[in-house]
């Protein structure tokens, strides 16, 4: 136990914790703008595993990083059309299209693996950039602020999704039609529109999740986000559907695996433990979501299609 | 029509109002409005105009017509039939932004307010801000409080919506529409969840919207309010329009005679109760609320043979909590309650059925019935697993049938047939389908929460017939209600409920309306 408490070691778990947590933070973003408007989308895995893909795809075939997330980001946005299409035009039951959304993307993508790519061969991955002056606060710059540029987005996101929820137009627009969509109908909002764009931006979200944990990796292989989106669906109920609280659900769960793999590494977790250690952070999440997440009300409509009635 | 001589004036309006209409054109008129919902008509070529300054009813039973009409103008239901102009200006409503552009404001019957957003935030929504894309509450704040001084509506703009009274949230509504400058304002039976004073508030503010050159329309099936407010009276009855009225032409008797098409007499005041043994004594009852907070406070009350006990208040006020607890369906803190002498409280459901208890619940849809079972199953609900209906698990579906279809007839249950699914009558049928079965059972108590509401006149009046029956019959009868016209003509003694307390009783021989409509405010007189 003596060698985890040591600068290094703890310098670079936390560091490794920040930036296992970027995925899980994209998607979690995203799924709140989704679920905020009422629509709950648990497709967010299959199209990070879809998005991954396109992502190694077009950096083993272009060698060009930028394209390969631009590819992911724009992967995440075709399925944002379809799972829009499923879930708010044609009002779906939206658990269990969500379910087939996610069969299909970890179909696809190990479809596509095989036929397309075949043997893995490692792409090169991201590399990190020091904010000048911050980097070199002792612990605190290695700890933070020697990331990768998509790490530096996805926590750029949190404040900006806040403001776009708290200040704007179409935030109060968001609120509405997840909370009582009729009111928003009989004011003249289109509950439709609002709902097809915060489907369209989480699954964009869910896109540049798959991409950022792609990178992490440097690798694609079959169901290589191990339901990270799933738990990123769930990290919207921990963070009570606020960005700052899903912030703070996803660097959790970002330190427990960095945790239990800097301790398997070190040998504190023995061998023989290592896979119901792997357990751990999805035990704490789920344990800290029966703590926190009853004082919170979820959005009062979620995954309740809208229809004008009477 | 029973006098042939009532119907020429029907049609024919106030000479001092047509003169009024001559000089200027009608700030809205509906021609020949014909709406068809697969195998109803709802609207049937309705004609319908509001005058500038004028406050214009329109009058029918629920499912006459009025809300389709108002839903076809303010751009939810597009008609099959029909025109409007606004201003004399023919225009089509295609959606509520469309009818909001045309000045026309809607307050629902159900407020359309968002319970986690602010006042101001749900008066600026849909709004197009000052500052672009970011919100301009402050300057929407303001607007509003100057709206709301100028006419007398009292709200706090930063209060969240779900922190409100009902009165306010109504008040919050008509600050919404005339924000949006509406110049035509629709409210879809406004009085319905408010304490007879916040009504007297109400209709000060219509009047006065009214006298600032707006038009306003009235919806609403109670007779007195609309010969309270109106100028003008259009009485609906099966999607067709019966008739227009001023209020000079108008009475009670020739409005209720037009909406139910035929001579009703409302009277349904019996011989006094008898009095005898004591059926139900809740004692100390505290039950808590979904939220937590103590609904019901420690209720004492007794009901005896043969009389009927009224429960006035307005809804909230802990009503569906006492009931739910007594029929076993909501877990209680405290107190006792006895049938017939044996405690019940906190005994499962068919337990408290067991000792003698009816339940004709106020939720009908959710509580009252099965809306995908059949009539036949409905009526069995309660009774099924039991001689003669079943016999070792299996159902006698001879013996069932027979049953229903007596009780069907017994209780003039509409339906095509016993095998129509229950969510297919109308809300009346559906309630008389409750009481068929809760007094199939011979009870001891019969506890019905909101016997009538919702339901037409016809409908009602049946109903109330069949619970002073049973009351005449022995029953002892508790009513749960916020209409308080029912209370005071059925009840033997009211009990008025505020905040979970019973606050105040009353004697309907001797109390008058506002008495107990103070009681209802939680105005205890000293």
């Amino acid at each position: 136990m003596a060698h985890f408490f040591t600068y290094a070691v703890l310098t670079s778990t936390v560091a490794a914790a920040i930036a296992l947590s970027s995925s899980f933070l994209f998607a979690a973003l995203g799924e709140t703008m989704g679920q905020r408007s009422g629509v709950i989308n648990l497709g967010v895995d299959g199209i990070m595993l879809l998005s991954a893909f396109a992502t190694y795809f077009t950096a083993l075939k272009t060698g060009d990083l930028l394209y390969a997330v631009l590819a992911g980001a724009g992967v995440g946005l075709v399925m944002g059309f379809v799972t829009a299409f499923i879930s708010v035009t044609l009002k779906a039951e939206q658990g269990i299209s969500g379910i087939g959304v996610y069969l299909f993307g970890l179909g696809l993508s190990d479809l596509l693996f095989l036929r397309l790519v075949g043997t893995p061969l490692p792409i090169s991955q991201l590399s990190p950039i020091g904010i000048p002056l911050l980097d070199r606060i002792p612990a605190v710059g290695a700890m933070f602020f020697r990331q990768t540029i998509l790490v530096y987005l996805a926590f750029l996101l949190v404040p900006v999704f806040t403001f776009v929820l708290n200040r704007t137009t179409y935030g109060l627009k968001i609120r509405a039609a997840g909370e009582n969509p009729s009111a928003a109908d009989t004011v003249g909002i289109s509950v439709a529109r609002i709902r097809w764009s915060t489907v369209l931006i989480g699954c964009t979200m869910a896109g540049l999740a798959g991409a950022a944990l792609l990178l992490y990796d440097g690798i694609f292989m079959e169901n290589l986000t191990q339901s990270e989106g799933f738990i990123a669906v769930a990290l919207v109920y921990f963070g009570a559907w606020r960005p700052l609280g899903v912030m703070g659900g996803s660097v959790l769960y970002g330190l427990a695996i960095a945790v239990v793999l800097s301790w398997k590494s070190l040998g504190i977790i023995p061998l023989s433990a290592s896979d119901l250690a792997a357990t751990a952070p999805a035990v704490i999440t789920v344990l800290t979501l029966l703590l926190v997440a009853r004082r919170f009300r979820q959005p009062a409509v979620l995954g309740k299609p809208y229809e004008r009635g009477d | 029509m029973t006098d042939p001589g009532a119907l020429s004036h029907l049609e024919e309006t106030d000479p001092r109002t047509l003169s009024h209409l001559e000089e200027a054109v009608p700030l809205l008129q509906m021609s020949a409005i014909t709406k068809r919902f697969p195998g109803v008509l709802a609207n049937d070529g309705v004609d319908f105009d509001v005058a500038a300054g004028e406050v214009h009813a329109l009058f029918g039973e629920n499912g006459a017509g009025k809300s389709t009409l108002m839903r076809v103008l303010y751009g939810l239901y597009r008609p099959d039939e029909g025109k409007i102009a606004i201003n004399g200006k023919a225009t089509e409503i295609s959606s509520p932004a469309a009818a909001i552009r045309q000045g026309i404001g809607m307050i629902h019957q159900h407020f359309m307010l968002v319970n986690t957003l602010t006042v101001v935030e749900n008066i600026a929504l849909g709004l197009k801000s000052s500052r672009g894309p970011l919100t301009d509450l402050r300057r929407v704040a303001k607007r509003v409080r100057e709206l709301a001084d100028s006419h007398g509506l009292k709200v706090s703009t930063d209060a969240l919506v779900w922190q409100l009274s009902v009165g306010e949230r109504q008040r919050v509504e008509i600050l919404k529409a005339l924000y949006r400058d509406a110049n035509i304002l629709v409210l879809d039976e406004p009085t319905a969840v408010l304490t007879p004073n916040e009504v007297d508030d109400l209709f000060r503010v219509l009047r006065q919207l009214a006298a600032a050159g707006r038009g306003l329309v009235f919806i609403s099936h109670k007779v007195n309010e609309v010969l309270e407010l109106s100028d003008r009276i259009t009485v609906l009855r099966a999607g067709r329009r019966v008739g227009t009225l001023s209020r000079e032409a108008a009475s009670r008797e020739s409005l209720v005679e037009m909406m139910v098409g035929h001579d009703i007499s409302a009277e349904i005041r019996q011989a006094p109760a008898a009095g005898g043994d004591k059926r139900l004594v809740l004692a100390g009852l505290t039950v808590r609320g979904d939220r937590g907070q103590e609904a019901v406070r420690g209720v004492d009350l007794t009901v005896e043979s043969g009389e009927i006990v009224g429960i006035a208040g307005v809804s909230g006020n802990g009503q569906r909590e006492l009931a739910e607890a007594i029929a076993g369906i909501r877990a209680p803190e405290g107190g006792s309650a006895l049938i017939d002498g044996k405690e019940v409280l906190g005994a499962p459901p068919d337990r408290v059925r067991a000792a003698g208890l009816a339940y004709v619940p106020e939720e009908r849809m959710r509580d009252g019935i099965v809306p995908d079972f059949s009539v036949a199953e409905n009526l069995m609900l309660v009774e099924s697993g039991r001689p003669p209906f079943s016999h070792l698990g299996f159902l006698r579906a001879r013996t069932i049938r027979r049953h229903c279809q007596k009780l069907v007839e017994e209780f003039a249950v509409k339906t095509p047939s016993l095998d129509t699914p229950a969510r297919n009558l109308s809300g009346g049928n559906i309630q008389k389908l409750i009481m068929a079965r809760e007094l199939s059972g011979r009870p001891r108590v019969l506890l019905v929460a909101q016997p009538t509401r919702g339901i037409d006149v016809g409908a009602a009046t049946y109903i109330h017939k069949r619970l002073v029956e049973q009351r005449d019959a022995g029953t002892a009868v508790l009513i749960i209600s916020e209409d308080l016209d029912e209370v005071m003509s059925l009840s033997d003694r009211i009990l008025v409920m505020f905040e979970g307390r019973v606050i105040g009783t009353a004697d309907p021989r001797t109390s008058t309306r506002e008495a107990v409509g103070l009681l209802m405010a939680g105005v205890v007189p000293s």
